[in-house]
């Protein structure tokens, strides 16, 4: 438990930092291009909006720092994220809380598809060397390094453009009343099948390989050995022995595996206009929209962090060590 | 001090290394396209002068003995675009690299050998940036940069992609740290610096090559898709200002494949000949690597024969599974 304790600690004082390179990037970089906006929006905005503002982006620095960084943090922590000036007047945080379920549900559930297949077919591709995949090494290779977003292009292309099988834009039909139906349901996953499918496929290589190469390195070991001296069977050595020991690295490296899927998936939103928090994340840089910007960074920080402390919860479950070590 | 015998050995190790990595044949075919790559980089806009911005009379069309790569909505060679972009897409990514491995080796190497607090929290922050996802980071940083240009770009990138160079350099540099040759100098009295530089880097310069290469990849894809989303320079060619000048006027909708098609090649084919090239560095640092596959390959042989024949080792279509290592991703205790 004191593993947990110790990374829930790592984990706070993590978003402490990203809180606070939120608060400073706005004020190191030179001008400050929310003076700009907020001239543009001047009429319509109330004199308690633009306190709100001035304390998140310091436009005019009546404060001393120190002053100005613990009111930012008094705004952040009662959920004051300032208004966003792409869908004016609403607040930055109710265009996250309506974005960032299509998001959590397309990237969340496609990360485990494809850590759940990637480890399988690991498992079993490691357990005899130098079969097929190892010469298909060049070609998984490039499916892992070519962008998740022009991946998504050329889906979009074929199976949106050419064979008109999946629709093209959207996360739903627009003409199918919101709510828990069948019929809404069904066509929020039949729009989300496209973007899916390629995200599955662009970061199903990754976790593959990892896992492939740490069962061949696992299964030389000399408790394996004994194993198969034992006469144990194929199953529970492949799985107790070998996947079991092999799948600790692939979770200890989950954050930074997840980085890449989010940098992966904020531009494949913007490509399949999937209304989740990365295509929301483009409006705002395209329209200057820092306030939503910031806070969209924020929140996808902090998603982050959180998915990071999952991933530590099933390590300590997985492993005994973690669990005894002081 | 045996210094004859121990250099002479030394010696010996890197060129059995020095061959092990010319023969390798995924660092060679890596480095090949690499090298087109590079060529194309250098000679290409003088081979070919035509301007990428230069528009002429015939519009969307496909490949063609005239234009290769067929042409854009405004006429534009597509081809000469992709020619022209190479050379700064890859001055990006590799600047950027290595400025980040700058850092890393400061922060990695430096936080190592230091120990005590000042190591403790730079340890921290290179964990914090680990955990931090970039392209938020990168897109809310170029969102206030008042020029986009490539010095910018380079610093950005370099800014939030030196953290796992700095980790694994970190790991390693704590484990020679303990090491007897390490402890030997140090003994004898020698300077801080110079045990660091003559001691200690020699021994993590295959870890910072292939932290390099890996953050070469990251610079890439994430340079793409900054420009393809419009946040970097877009008047600036590069492979991904190729895909965002295609989405932008409808290339998709138009069908004009050969239009952004060809710069994801460019970026998968860059990106793999630098993976091949990392798990060449890997194959010869990671002798772990094939020890373990060579027990293993004795093993399922002994398998295969039945046991009530006499022992016959027969051909198991094995190949030394020198193939597909992990690269930049060696397990590392944090």
């Amino acid at each position: 438990m004191l593993y947990l304790a110790r990374r829930t600690g790592f984990y706070v004082v993590t978003g402490v930092i990203a809180l606070s390179i939120n608060f400073f990037i706005p004020r190191l970089m030179p001008g400050n291009p929310v003076l700009s906006l907020i001239a543009r929006f001047h009429t319509q905005i109330t004199p308690k909006t633009l306190a709100a503002l001035d304390v998140l982006f310091g436009v005019h620095h009546r404060a001393g720092l120190w002053a100005q960084y613990t009111q930012y943090w008094r705004e952040i922590l009662s959920g004051n994220l300032g208004v966003s000036f792409t869908y004016f007047p609403t607040p930055v945080t109710h265009v996250i809380g309506s974005s960032l379920p299509w998001t959590l549900v397309l990237v969340g559930v496609c990360t485990v598809i494809s850590f759940v297949l990637g480890t399988v077919i690991g498992c079993v591709v490691g357990w005899r060397p130098g079969s097929v995949l190892d010469n298909l090494l060049p070609l998984s290779t490039f499916f892992s390094t070519v962008p998740y977003f022009w991946l998504g292009l050329i889906a979009l292309f074929v199976f949106g453009g050419l064979v008109h099988w999946f629709p093209v834009s959207g996360a739903y039909n627009t003409s199918v009343p919101i709510g828990w139906t069948w019929q809404f349901v069904g066509s929020a996953l039949y729009h989300a099948i496209l973007p899916g499918v390629t995200l599955v496929v662009s970061t199903l290589a990754f976790w593959l390989l990892r896992m492939r190469n740490m069962m061949v390195t696992t299964l030389g070991e000399d408790y394996v050995l004994l194993a198969e001296a034992k006469g144990l069977s194929r199953v529970r050595i492949m799985g107790m022995y070998g996947a079991r020991n092999a799948i600790l690295p692939n979770i200890a490296s989950f954050a930074m595996a997840l980085g890449f899927v989010v940098t992966g998936s904020i531009v494949l939103e913007v490509v399949f206009s999937y209304p989740g928090i990365g295509y929301v994340l483009y409006q705002a840089v395209s329209n200057e929209d820092y306030p939503l910007m910031q806070g969209i960074f924020l929140v996808i920080t902090l998603v982050v962090l959180l998915a990071n402390f999952l991933a530590d919860f099933c390590y300590v479950m997985l492993d005994p060590r973690a669990r005894e070590e002081a | 001090m045996g210094v004859t015998v121990q250099e002479g050995h030394k010696r010996r190790q890197v060129t059995r290394a020095w061959r092990r990595l010319t023969h390798s044949r995924k660092m060679f075919v890596g480095c090949l396209i690499l090298v087109v790559f590079g060529l194309v980089a250098v000679f290409g806009p003088l081979i070919d002068t035509r301007s990428p911005s230069a528009m002429g009379g015939a519009v969307l069309q496909g490949p063609s003995g005239a234009h290769w790569l067929g042409t854009t909505e405004t006429g534009q060679d597509v081809g000469a675009q992709l020619i022209d972009s190479t050379g700064f897409t890859l001055m990006v990514s590799f600047g950027a690299a290595a400025v980040a491995t700058v850092i890393a080796l400061v922060v990695g190497v430096g936080g190592g050998y230091l120990g005590g607090l000042a190591g403790e929290v730079l340890s921290m922050l290179s964990n914090c940036f680990l955990v931090i996802p970039a392209l938020p980071l990168v897109i809310v940083l170029a969102g206030y940069l008042p020029s986009k240009g490539g010095v910018a770009l380079i610093l950005v990138l370099a800014l939030t992609g030196w953290a796992w160079g700095a980790r694994i350099l970190r790991a390693q540099t704590l484990s020679l740290r303990r090491r007897e040759f390490v402890l030997a100098s140090r003994v004898s009295g020698e300077r801080g610096w110079r045990i660091l530089l003559s001691e200690i880097l020699p021994h993590v310069m295959p870890i910072v090559a292939s932290g390099f290469v890996f953050t070469v990849i990251f610079a890439i894809v994430t340079q793409s898709s900054l420009a393809f989303l419009g946040l970097s320079n877009v008047n600036t060619w590069s492979w991904g200002t190729m895909l965002y000048w295609a989405q932008t006027n409808e290339g998709l909708q138009l069908g004009a494949w050969w239009w952004f098609v060809p710069p994801g090649v460019c970026i998968g084919l860059v990106g793999m000949a630098l993976a091949l090239i990392n798990f060449g560095i890997d194959d010869v640092v990671n002798p772990r690597l094939r020890i373990v596959a060579r027990k293993r390959h004795r093993l399922l042989r002994r398998e295969r024969v039945p046991e009530t024949q006499p022992v016959v080792v027969k051909g198991t279509g094995w190949r030394p599974a020198s193939a597909g290592q992990a690269s930049g991703d060696r397990e590392v205790v944090a």
